[in-house]
């Protein structure tokens, strides 16, 4: 219900939302907990396993049981906390793990079934008849697991990603990390201040308190005002430092769009990722409940908790409260709910010596041993010494202790150290290079004494940056001892929960042990404490003083609680945003793409790039009627093709020569002005890795090509070859792809066709290069093929490729020729026995694509050592074939060859198909293939084998130049 | 993760492109023995500890770099251009 005159929410702005489709008033301020309170809603989810009545436990990130699904109109999301969604007008959450409904869910029976459900229930039960586990077993564990359900769709909100660099990073900003941003921002630093809520203050918001003898929250406000309006200080609210990383590096969740109505491109989260010279873990402390039987009633809860909502929200969960105490923390609780009016029925204090409460009724030395309340607590049982009795309360607060909130210091490596005095794990100094925990964090409970520690970590943070630093007096506030004696369960033969989101109990951790799983570890994976999306945030340290306890050790000999990023549970939508879809990949288009696209071809990715796959004509049913007549255009009388994709690196210097001989396998240095060579590359181990021509276009300037495939990967072994083994040679050169467009034409009708454009014939030999000028553009005119007819490259600077590219179509289609796609292109080349990366995919060798003649023997090169070594030549290898088909039957890439007469398996395999393609100009299906020994087979029959396609044909073995082999028409 | 690279200041890992082992540098005569190009192209140490090894600027200014680092602390130990070494 609701406190009036209490909290930070704004009365003027009433809201409504909805929860399990009642439709329920808030304000705005609210978080989902905090108006479910106010509205008396004490049940509010059913636990992972038992399926029991939970209610809401803590106040923050940490919440183990308020866990709901937001429904939005583009997007369902599961297991979020109430305690961190903030309250919108028109937010719609629903309950989850419940069926029919919450108050009565089928699935309770769970619970009775307790003693047959422990830890490790599981990995005993579904162990046999092994033939169970596919049909029964998996898919009713699959039904049973998981906490909210998605909706099945993508989810089409917006998602933002973003960096930010800064001197300092200031993670936290409670009274520790306010006055340590305070400390650097007056020192000019570059301050990024975090915090994980809606509003900064921390506790201080929570307890109240004074600071210099004036109300707390009048220090935040004084503090806020100061550092917002400082030029260096970027403050971010609603952002939760999720991991740190390598290098000052740490990545951080923004609630963007989620505590509101959505908008068009207003993104719900933005992951950051926030690199800082140096940072201050000022991330406060997680209260820790005790364990006692059945501890996880709804209106049992944190004790800091129910400040918390009384003082920054307004609300109380009971009328009648009582608090289950170790330590003075509690205190603050009793006093705020009192002075608030709330009555106070009676602190149960596990101390012998604990103080008196004016107001209320002090039990020392006493424990709650039971609680009472179906749907909600009703009743607790006390037991001190030897006399039991009951309390009458609607909610129980707890207050365990404090867990400094370690996390972010064990994400790289580092182990926290326990704190006997504590009674809690402390971080480890330089746990994160660069990184100071201060305040709570680091186990300095009191406000003054977060207050000290913020302004020496921020100075000492000032002085490793060699920043000046500044003044900053310590202002005077509460410093009351901390004052622990630790109690983490109280013994009992029924169940005691410690990890409320995976319903791992004492019993469970005592059963851990007992069956040899005594390491943290072990206990961790065979109980599953700790593994919800809460990961065990303040049940952790207790299962490990439980384990401690029932193995006879003490809890640092026990071991240490070890945490992985993220903090907080991050949206993959976040860290991937931007990447779905068009955002995948870049997406690099030709000068042609929309000329291609009017014709209606079909773009098809080629790496980066998209090319045209054919262009079909009406009347064409399918892509191979329109593949089959291109390939016939080509070769019966011109085709135009963009080959732009093509990597085009100009090299230039006195050396270029001897650096392309050092780089290819043959010669180039000999080679004359104004002519081009095919030439194959190796890697360093003897294989192939690429080929393509390069021109002399002058002295001392050359033009490579490279495959589209391995454009970016020739470029970057030539830097590797030139940086490493010959920087002082005079050569230079760079990627020109995006430079020029480039086109190919071929067929009969070529020459005719480039004599139209050019004005005169091109007056070109097989494998010459000019400069040309074509309508007044400086262009050049390349005369090589990769079709086997007489064929040319024409390239312009890219600026006028879509024109060039629509001339010579039009001049194209007035000679019964036109455009051909990617589709007839690998036919043209097949049909003639050109290789692709289909060919040279990487474990393939000179020799065995039948041109080891092109390793010179004269000089020495790349590859060249290791590619003579034993294995890399001989019949053993599998060599480049064609195949024909016996049969007018298919054939397919990647089929396996066998011996005629031989099995189809593996040990009789003699090689395997790598291109294939009906050959409209032979009438036959062919194929690429390496058979073993292959170039001595010639004329033999093998047996090709598909056994996924079904596949089972007998091939001739040719030659793999199949079209025009003695090169008439290349030559014309 | 960093980079300092010599010729363009701190960026970010994904300028730049991981190739592998410093070994590579030491490329053998065309004539060594098979043996030393056994060991240049395949045998690699696996340190726990300081290791150098090779990154190319592919996004930035091209350069091949020379990183010596530590496999256990992630620390970059130095930056430097490979370029000036043994022709």
């Amino acid at each position: 219900m609701r406190v009036d005159g209490k909290g930070r929410i704004d009365r003027t702005k009433p809201v409504s939302f909805s929860f399990d489709g009642r439709t329920l008033p808030a304000y705005k301020g609210d978080t989902l907990a905090s108006a479910l309170i106010a509205n008396d809603v004490r049940l509010v989810g059913r636990s992972f396993k038992y399926h029991r009545p939970r209610g809401i436990l803590t106040a923050g990130s940490e919440e183990p049981n308020a866990m709901v699904e937001i429904i939005g109109a583009s997007n369902q999301t599961p297991n979020v906390r109430a305690t961190v969604q903030e309250v919108f007008e028109g937010l719609a959450a629903r309950s989850q793990n419940r069926w029919p409904n919450l108050t009565w869910d089928v699935m309770q029976v769970n619970d009775l079934a307790a003693p047959l459900l422990s830890a490790g229930f599981y990995y005993k039960t579904f162990m046999w008849p092994r033939a169970f586990w596919e049909g029964l077993y998996e898919p009713l564990i699959r039904r049973a697991a998981g906490l909210g359900s998605l909706s099945g769709k993508h989810d089409e909100g917006a998602y933002e990603k973003a960096w930010a660099h800064c001197d300092l990073l200031v993670i936290g900003a409670g009274p520790t990390g306010l006055i340590a941003a305070l400390t650097a921002a007056r020192a000019g630093a570059d301050v990024i201040l975090c915090d994980e809520t809606a509003e900064m203050g921390g506790r201080l918001l929570s307890d109240g308190g004074e600071i210099d003898g004036k109300p707390a929250a009048d220090w935040v406000a004084q503090t806020l005002a100061e550092l917002s309006g400082l030029p260096n200080v970027r403050m971010m609210t609603r952002t939760t430092v999720t991991g740190a990383y390598d290098d000052g590096t740490f990545g951080a969740l923004e609630r963007v769009g989620l505590h509101r109505r959505p908008r068009p491109n207003l993104p719900r989260e933005c992951f950051w990722r926030i690199v800082a010279k140096r940072s201050i873990l000022a991330a406060g402390a997680l209260e820790r409940a005790i364990a006692f039987e059945n501890n996880d009633r709804p209106g049992i809860m944190m004790a800091s908790a129910l400040t918390t909502y009384l003082n920054r929200y307004g609300v109380v969960p009971g009328k009648n409260v009582t608090l289950f105490a170790n330590n003075d923390g509690a205190r603050i609780t009793a006093r705020a709910l009192m002075q608030a009016g709330v009555r106070v029925a009676a602190i149960v204090d596990s101390r012998e010596d604990a103080p008196e409460e004016p107001g209320t009724t002090v039990h020392r030395g006493a424990r709650v041993i039971g609680t009472k309340g179906r749907l909600g607590v009703t009743e607790i049982t006390v037991r001190k010494g030897t006399t039991d009795f009951r309390i009458a309360t609607d909610c129980l607060g707890l207050a365990g202790g404090w867990n400094p909130t370690v996390h972010l210091t064990c994400h790289m490596n580092g182990r926290p150290r326990w704190a006997e005095s504590l009674a809690a794990f402390v971080p480890s100094d330089g746990a994160i290079p660069g990184m100071i925990a201060a305040g709570s964090a680091n186990g300095s409970f009191s406000t003054q004494g977060c207050l000290a520690a913020g302004i020496v970590a921020a100075r000492q943070s000032l002085e490793a940056m060699g920043h000046n630093t500044s003044d900053v007096d310590v202002p005077v506030a509460d410093d009351a001892p901390y004052r622990i004696a630790p109690l983490w369960a109280v013994p009992t033969k029924k169940r005691a929960w410690l990890d409320f989101a995976n319903d791992v109990t004492t019993k469970d951790v005592a059963l851990s042990a007992q069956e040899g799983f005594r390491s943290v570890e072990h206990m961790k994976r065979y109980t599953t404490q700790g593994m919800a999306p809460d990961q065990g945030k303040n049940s952790n340290v207790a299962a490990l003083a439980v384990l401690a306890d029932v193995t006879g050790r003490a809890i640092p000999e026990t071991g240490t609680t070890t945490f992985r990023p993220p903090f907080t549970p991050v949206s993959i939508a976040s860290m991937g945003a931007g990447g779905r879809a068009d955002g995948f990949a870049p997406q690099r288009f030709l000068t042609s793409d929309q000329a291609s696209r009017d014709r209606g071809a079909p773009m098809i990715e080629a790496g980066l790039w998209y090319r045209p796959s054919y262009f079909p004509k009406p009347g064409e049913a399918t892509w191979r009627e329109a593949c089959d007549r291109e390939v016939r255009m080509v070769r019966g009388a011109v085709g135009v093709a963009d080959v732009s994709t093509l990597g085009k690196i100009d090299l230039q210097g006195r050396d270029a020569g001897r650096f392309l001989d050092f780089i290819y396998t043959n010669t180039f240095s000999t080679l004359p002005v104004g002519r081009v060579r095919y030439g194959l590359m190796l890697r360093e181990d003897g294989h192939v890795l690429d080929d393509g021509t390069t021109a002399r276009l002058a002295e001392d300037h050359w033009l490579m090509t490279t495959t589209t495939a391995a454009a970016g990967l020739v470029m970057r072994h030539l830097e590797f070859v030139h940086q490493v083994f010959c920087a002082d040679w005079d050569v230079r050169f760079i990627s020109v792809t995006e430079q020029w467009a480039q086109f190919a034409v071929a067929g009969p009708q070529s020459r005719a066709l480039l004599t139209s454009a050019l004005g005169k014939a091109p007056g070109l030999p097989f494998m010459g290069v000019t400069p040309v000028t074509i309508q007044g553009v400086q262009g050049r005119l390349f005369r090589i093929s990769f079709s086997g007819e007489e064929g040319y490259e024409i390239a312009v600077p890219t600026r006028f490729g879509e024109a060039l590219f629509r001339d010579l179509t039009a001049r194209a289609e007035t000679m019964g020729g036109g455009l051909y796609g990617m589709e007839a292109l690998n036919v043209l080349r097949i049909e003639k026995g050109f290789i692709t990366h289909a060919e040279i995919h990487g474990r393939t060798t000179a020799f065995d694509i039948g041109m080891e003649k092109m390793v010179s023997a004269k000089k020495e090169c790349i590859g060249k050592a290791a590619a003579a070594r034993p294995g890399m030549v001989g019949p053993e290898r599998d060599q480049l074939v064609g195949l024909k088909p016996l049969t007018d039957t298919p054939i397919s890439a990647g089929a396996h060859l066998f011996a005629q007469s031989a099995v189809a398996n593996r040990e009789n395999d003699q090689g395997y198909v790598t291109s294939v393609c009906w050959s409209p100009t032979l009438s036959s299906s062919l194929g690429l293939a390496f058979l073993k020994n292959g170039r001595a087979r010639h004329g033999e029959t093998v047996r090709l084998v598909d056994h996924l396609r079904k596949i089972d044909v007998l091939c001739t073995v040719t030659d793999p130049v199949f079209h025009d082999p003695a090169g008439e028409k290349l030559r014309a | 993760m960093r980079l300092n690279c010599p010729h363009c200041g701190p960026r970010d890992r994904r300028e730049f492109y991981y190739y592998g082992s410093a070994d590579y540098l030491n490329r053998p005569a065309a004539d060594a023995a098979l043996q030393a190009w056994d060991d240049y192209l395949h045998n690699r140490d696996n340190p726990a500890g300081v290791t150098q090894d090779l990154w190319y600027h592919e996004q930035g200014c091209t350069a091949w770099l020379k990183v010596k680092r530590n496999t256990v602390t992630h620390e970059i130990l130095s930056v430097e251009p490979v370029a000036g070494g043994a022709a």
